[in-house]
């Protein structure tokens, strides 16, 4: 059975969807990703969806969870690359996806990604900041 | 030729006398050709279709030329009045087969007026279905303001239609110039309806998804009161009141480097 590759970038996870999604491949993926989470202790995922040209309200609310449960294992989670049909798509079908950060490419993403692990320890309520 | 003359008379000046006489001359001796057959009912016999192509082509070149429909349907009925006379004369002293001839006559000379005026009104469509194309093409233009920072002028009433070609070309722009900030600059739109605000909404919405920041300017007073009254929802969509102050906000958010960058460039 074919699979979404996870790849390990430092101290992120990199998930490039580059065919086509369908229903058993998300869950599959949302299996893979949440294990790998935990696995690897990472702390971003960037879902690269540039190769994504079709969506449905299932892969459109998949993505929703996976950015979700991203979250709650304390890994931030950026989408890339959406197409503009996708984006079109989603929002026609009432799914603007709040609460997920979005950017344009790979770079901005993994930029934001750095950013927002900088502000985590920037904050008060850390002490100790890892080098 | 004077009751044609008539159908274009509050006219004066034109030169059209010479261009009458020539399509009259043309639709008698089509018209005479075309019943030779002794077919007065069937329109669609090739025998007719010199005919109606020369209508067609008449209506075609009046629409251009800017006369109402009812002087180019006066064309055809106008040669009602001496086909009658000339009919009247030749069944003196037929009461019966004059009525027939007239009523004949009459039927065809009004279906040839409504295809004309049928035709003109399909060119007259085209004309306006072409100016809507065009008009939706130029008047969607997306504009690079800065690196990384777009805008989108929009100008006129925003329909269904238009404000899905305005999204598609946003998203679009937004992909091919990596922009990270669109600014929708809203100062020469109308009026706002809820349907107008609601795709707003989506266009800002998509944009977020795509990784692109929206800014709306231009909201006149009318317009935020609009807004308000009809419950729509802007809270989550920064708004400025002008295109500068948007632009301001933007060259900020993408970093002072490129505000840097703006300064030392006079010295």
């Amino acid at each position: 059975m074919e699979r979404i590759p996870i790849l390990k970038l430092g101290e992120f996870l990199l998930v490039s969807i580059q065919i086509d999604m369908h229903d058993r491949l998300a869950i599959s993926l949302q299996d893979d990703l949440t294990g790998k989470i935990v696995a690897t202790g990472a702390k971003g995922v960037l879902i690269d969806i540039s190769g994504l040209d079709i969506v449905d309200s299932f892969i459109g609310r998949m993505l929703g969870n996976i950015a979700g449960m991203s979250r709650i294992l304390d890994a931030a989670t950026v989408l890339v690359g959406m197409q503009p049909s996708v984006a079109i798509t989603l929002v026609e079908l009432g799914l603007s996806l709040p609460g997920i950060r979005t950017a344009l490419n790979i770079d901005k993403g993994m930029e934001l990604l750095r950013q927002s692990l900088e502000e985590q320890w920037d904050s008060p309520g850390v002490i100790n900041k890892p080098d | 030729m004077s009751i044609l003359r008539n159908s274009v008379s509050h006219r004066p000046g034109s030169p059209v006398d010479q261009q009458l006489e020539d399509d009259a001359r043309t639709f008698l001796s089509g018209l005479r050709r075309a019943v030779a057959g002794g077919n007065f009912t069937d329109l669609s016999r090739p025998e007719w279709q010199s005919v109606m192509e020369f209508l067609t082509n008449l209506s075609r070149r009046r629409v251009e030329d800017g006369f109402t429909p009812s002087e180019t349907a006066m064309f055809v009925f106008s040669f009602k009045q001496p086909l009658f006379e000339r009919i009247a004369k030749e069944f003196a002293n037929d009461a019966r087969g004059f009525a027939d001839e007239t009523w004949r006559a009459t039927v065809l000379i009004d279906r040839l007026g409504l295809e004309t005026t049928s035709a003109f009104v399909k060119g007259r469509e085209e004309i306006i279905r072409r100016q809507q194309q065009e008009l939706l093409e130029i008047s969607t233009p997306v504009v690079r303001l800065w690196e990384g920072i777009l805008a989108l002028p929009l100008i006129g009433t925003l329909d269904s239609a238009r404000t899905q070609i305005v999204m598609q070309n946003l998203l679009e722009a937004i992909v091919s110039h990596g922009a990270a900030i669109a600014i929708i600059d809203i100062t020469g739109v109308a009026t706002v309806d809820t349907l107008v605000a609601q795709h707003l909404l989506k266009t800002v919405a998509a944009a977020r998804l795509m990784g692109a920041d929206c800014i709306i300017s231009g909201i006149r007073p009318q317009i935020a009161q609009t807004i308000i009254h009809l419950g729509v929802d802007l809270a989550d969509v920064m708004t400025k009141a002008t295109l500068a102050d948007a632009f301001q906000i933007a060259l900020r958010k993408i970093g002072n480097g490129a505000v840097a960058v703006k300064r030392s460039q006079p010295a």
